[in-house]
């Protein structure tokens, strides 16, 4: 089959950095907003290519990571637009009497950041230990994700009175001082989201090429043969599990931003399977192939689901069955034409 | 050359879907030209969309008779119908893209209280304002919502109240892990308390749980008067049916539901629930030619046998009661519209004259029902008199009040 | 003492459900090492075919014939999803999660379009309606029924494996698929045999759930994330470690509801699986082997 022009396949990247760069000018403040959670979400997916791609780990837990991100740099705004002595509203009406210990550090910007950054990611990296370290893997660990995204979300809504319950926690006013309201801070975040994006990108890019990138696929490919070797896999399926949680954890954080809203409904099952066909659209071995994926299927699903909601379903559920069966390196396939 | 053909309908595609995003904001600014763009904002797939279809319905029955009448200030209304798929965050970006691209100048929805919250700092931004039709929490109370469901002083404190004259003394409290049933039994449990009354029990399944063989343990074990229901949607099947086969159907062990109404029980089927309570401010048995009105002309649009419920009437009168307000301030402008509904007084609905108080709540009656073998309601107890609106208790929380 | 003992019986039945719902599972998982995301709709459409076959015979016979309808549908359901999906997928495992979810999705959905997002409701014979009282411990006869019908589909499976020429082919791929291949037998035809088997029995547990309560679109999404954790707990392929994976963690999730809330008891489940597999990874039977890459 005919090769794809070099220029394309090199270009293309730059391309869509251009079109990034000049949405601010172009889109209204609505549809800037929405670009902007997207590209939140496409972090996301880069990590996935990660974990999946790369490290053969199929997460179907991806977001109870986007979650604690989502949760820490919320429970922030929540308490940052406080009266002093007060506490959140939902605390009030679920009968709570003073604010949990736990919650207390947030009132910090640093302390929150730096928690929806490494409370995802050592969690990741606890779990991922405790079932890798005993040799459970493959489809044992997926189900087990699974699991754990039904339990977070259950027990996120059961805590009412520390977490917002089944609301969530929304009505933020402003963050660092910049009031959310103001489309300046809007387009200042779009800047952040599209940044770290960036950089995000860049990084997994050079790490997928390093020596740690080569063994993760070796272990990925033959796990007891890069025993035989004289290497553990156990440390880099960690490691890469943890860093698609840091970046899971991040995309929440910034889309918490963009959506003034945080809730179980966003870290579930259901949303945590969509999250990996985001990535398996684009391809799971291409990182562009994972943000052009994340872009395409939440904006279709924005189009679809506005003319024709119980249409969606049906779409998504094909997507699944076709990309998986008759895609399986997603749209950055179609421009190779052969695995990475 | 079928992957370059792929190709190309794979980028043809991301084009589309990306003009669809980005394209022109759609639909004429509010109160210009001869139409005037409102919203429409339900759950139409997902868990919720079982009852929030019916509300969308109701309201854009409203919304086609009010056109058919000649509109408002003598526009024609042009509802824009957003799904919100039963996620708070979806309706959050719903509402967004209704004000902001549709440039609505109302929004009729919401049903559950995860959607009112995420849509909240929405409308409080962009100084719109949201119509709200479903029973709910309290604790809340925006210059940006009109609250047309009752409060938990028109609905759960009634309910406790008649449960109290008809001599129980100890309750149990179930419900559906969310916000309403847990708010609602803190309200509950204090003024039992207060009562000289006992709470035996309370617990919690999962939204869409099935299994209540634990909560039937232990309600055989606390052994209460009376159990109040906050169970929402098919949990409610199973609860009952669970509790039949236990030998505790509702002639044995009376049951109060804040969230069972007509729809619900023609899906269960009356005789699983037969001889349990509900409360409600509208019941489809009211009396009135203005109900009677009502449901001839939304069944003779959505079905013979189609059931209405309290959330339908209350969506349906949000629209009337928009139209008045309107009308009064002379202007679509939110700020204008919603002093304008404030000081409206009584208007005629299908759940009798009702009006808006100063704090933005519907002045309303409420009822206790008994459920019969149809399905429909036999009202066996009323409030009387038109119950003002507390958006917070005061036995709850005390201190608090609504400042607009 | 009689909340404890109500709750252990409790146990006993909810552990009778991820049983029925799990056994198909593990059957499939340990012969092919595919998990079918799907298999929850097999116990969704077991239970619209038992409100189907109801309509047609009402009375106090209809659920004895609602169950082999239901066994048939879903296993000729599940044959379908093996032939056209699963089999194309075999040396995938983990991207047969991903399509069969999305076979899971649609279904879902179809079903929402036939019969209503509502639940349809399936009303128990006279007969199994009620309940006994033993000990302080009231026993309702429909999960009496149920727990009996669990036993009875769990002694059927070892008669089938272990006596039946079936059975021993089904024994034979499982010990080892290429060797039993290159004897002639033909594996693709044991794998449909024993997934159609295996989607039968979710079938089989669609009606029993329709007895406890409504059917809906979503009435297998309930039961098949524990089932999931059946699976993981018991072990490759052991009807023996999936029976009792099933009991231990039936009877866990009913004792923890003493103390916490349904809620909280499914986090407590999951930290259980975890915890074990921290001690058993092999699960409760391990089956031995001598395969490098199990």
């Amino acid at each position: 089959m005919p090769e794809v022009p070099a220029i394309l396949r090199r270009g293309l990247p730059w391309l869509l950095l251009a079109l990034a760069a000049a949405a601010p000018a172009a889109l209204s403040g609505y549809d800037l907003n929405l670009l902007a959670r997207f590209m939140a979400m496409a972090i996301l997916a880069l990590g996935l290519v990660l974990v999946w791609g790369h490290g053969g780990i199929l997460s179907l837990g991806q977001g109870v990571f986007f979650g604690l991100g989502g949760y820490a740099i919320a429970m922030h705004m929540k308490l940052a637009d406080l009266p002093a002595g007060e506490m959140p509203d939902f605390m009030v009406w679920s009968g709570r009497e003073a604010l949990p210990l736990w919650w207390a550090p947030f009132g910090s910007a640093t302390f929150a950041i730096a928690a929806a950054i490494l409370v995802p990611t050592l969690v990741a990296a606890l779990f991922a230990w405790a079932v890798f370290h005993r040799r459970v893997g493959g489809t044992y660990f997926a189900l087990i994700t699974q699991a754990l995204a039904l339990a977070f979300a259950t027990l996120i809504i059961s805590q009412q009175d520390a977490t917002g319950g089944f609301n969530g926690l929304t009505d933020f006013y402003s963050i660092l001082g910049f009031g959310l309201a103001s489309p300046r801070t809007g387009v200042g975040l779009y800047w952040l989201t599209l940044a770290i994006l960036c950089a995000a990108f860049v990084g997994l890019r050079w790490l997928t090429a390093s020596r740690f990138g080569m063994l993760l696929r070796a272990a990925r490919d033959g796990e007891n043969r890069v025993r035989f070797l004289g290497y553990s896999p156990v440390p880099f399926k960690v490691v890469a599990f943890a860093i698609g949680a840091l970046l899971a954890g991040i995309a929440g954080a910034l889309f918490t931003l963009h959506a003034g809203v945080v809730s179980p409904a966003l870290i579930g099952v259901v949303p945590s399977i969509e999250m990996v066909i985001w990535v398996a659209v684009g391809g799971r071995y291409s990182l562009a192939g994972a943000i052009v994926g994340a872009l395409a299927v939440n904006l279709a699903r924005d189009a679809v689901s506005s003319a024709f909601p119980e249409l969606w379903l049906y779409c998504m559920g094909a997507l699944f069955i076709l990309v998986v069966t008759l895609m399986p390196n997603g749209l950055a396939g179609l421009l190779k034409g052969r695995a990475a | 050359m079928i992957r370059n053909k792929l190709l190309l309908l794979a980028t043809s595609v991301a084009a589309a879907a990306l003009s669809a995003c980005s394209g022109e904001g759609g639909g004429g600014a509010a109160g210009s030209g001869d139409t005037v763009a409102v919203g429409v904002l339900q759950s139409l797939t997902g868990t919720m969309a079982i009852s929030e279809i019916t509300v969308k319905n109701a309201e854009m029955l409203a919304i086609e008779e009010i056109n058919a009448a000649g509109g408002v200030l003598g526009k024609k209304l042009n509802a824009v119908v957003e799904d919100g798929a039963s996620d708070p965050s979806t309706f959050a970006q719903k509402a967004s893209k209704l004000i902001e691209s549709d440039k609505v100048a109302t929004v009729f929805g919401g049903w559950t209280s995860a959607s009112r919250k995420a849509m909240l700092p929405v409308f409080e931004r962009t100084k719109n304002l949201l119509w709200y039709p479903v029973q709910f929490e309290g604790n809340e109370c925006s210059p940006n919502i009109m609250y047309s469901g009752a409060q938990p002083n028109q609905q759960a404190l009634p309910a406790l109240e008649w449960a109290a004259a008809q001599g129980y003394k100890t309750y149990f409290l179930i419900g559906s892990d969310y916000v309403y049933p847990r708010t609602a039994n803190l309200i509950l449990k204090k003024h039992i308390e207060k009562g000289g009354m006992q709470v035996l029990g309370e617990s919690y399944v999962p939204l869409g749980g099935t299994d209540f063989s634990g909560v039937i343990a232990k309600l055989r074990q606390a052994k209460p008067a009376i159990v109040i229901n906050t169970l929402n949607g098919d949990s409610n099947v199973a609860f009952f049916k669970q509790l039949a086969a236990a030998g505790l159907g509702p002639k044995v062990l009376p049951v109060m539901s804040f969230s069972i109404g007509e729809q619900e029980a023609q899906a269960m089927g009356a005789q699983l629930v037969e001889g349990s309570y509900a409360a409600w401010n509208y019941f489809q048995s009211l009396p009135g030619d203005a109900n009677a009105k009502f449901i001839a002309a939304y069944r003779k649009k959505f079905g013979a046998d189609a059931a209405i419920t309290d959330p339908m009437v209350h969506g349906y009168l949000d629209v009337y009661a928009w139209k008045a307000a309107v009308e009064k301030a002379k202007s679509f402008e939110p700020d204008a519209v919603r002093k304008a509904a404030a000081s409206l007084g009584g208007f005629p609905t299908p759940m009798g004259t009702v009006s808006f108080a100063a704090n933005q709540s519907l002045v309303q009656k409420a009822y206790i029902g008994r459920l019969k073998a149809d399905g429909q309601f036999e009202i066996v107890s009323d409030s009387g008199a038109d119950i003002p609106p507390q958006p917070y208790d005061a036995l709850a929380f005390p201190g608090k009040t609504c400042t607009l | 003492m009689d909340l404890f003992l109500n709750q252990l019986f409790n146990g006993v039945s909810l552990a009778s459900l991820y049983l029925l719902a799990s056994l198909g599972l593990a059957l499939s998982f340990g012969l092919m090492r595919v998990i079918n995301m799907a298999h929850g709709e097999m116990l969704m459409l077991g239970g619209y075919l038992a409100w189907a076959t109801l309509l047609v015979v009402p009375g106090a016979a209809g659920i004895l014939i609602a169950m082999p309808v239901a066994f048939v549908g879903a296993a000729a359901m599940g044959g379908v999803i093996q032939t056209v999906l699963i089999r194309r997928l075999s040396a995938r495992p983990l991207d047969t999660l991903l399509a069969t979810w999305g076979v899971s999705l649609v279904l879902q959905q179809a079903a929402r379009d036939l019969f209503g997002a509502v639940g349809v409701e399936v009303r128990a014979p006279a007969w199994l309606e009620g309940s006994v009282e033993l000990a302080g411990v009231v026993i309702p006869t429909a999960r009496l029924f149920i727990i009996g019908v669990a036993v009875a589909v769990l002694g059927g499976l070892a008669l089938i494996l272990l006596k039946t020429r079936i059975g021993l082919l089904v024994r034979a791929v499982n010990q080892d698929r290429m060797m039993a291949s290159a004897t002639g037998i033909a594996v693709g035809r044991v794998d449909l045999a024993v997934f159609c088997l295996g989607s039968g029995v979710a079938g089989l547990a669609g009606v029993m759930l329709a007895l406890l309560g409504p059917v809906t679109p979503s009435v297998g999404q309930a039961y098949i994330i524990p089932a999931f954790l059946v699976v993981v707990m018991g072990g490759l392929g052991s009807i023996t470690g999936t029976t009792a994976a099933a009991v231990i963690l039936g009877v866990f999730a009913a004792l923890a509801q003493l103390f916490v809330d349904v809620s909280v008891s499914q986090m407590l489940l999951l930290v259980f699986v975890v915890l074990f597999i921290q001690f058993r990874p092999q699960g409760v039977v391990a089956v031995r082997t001598r395969q490098l890459d199990a």
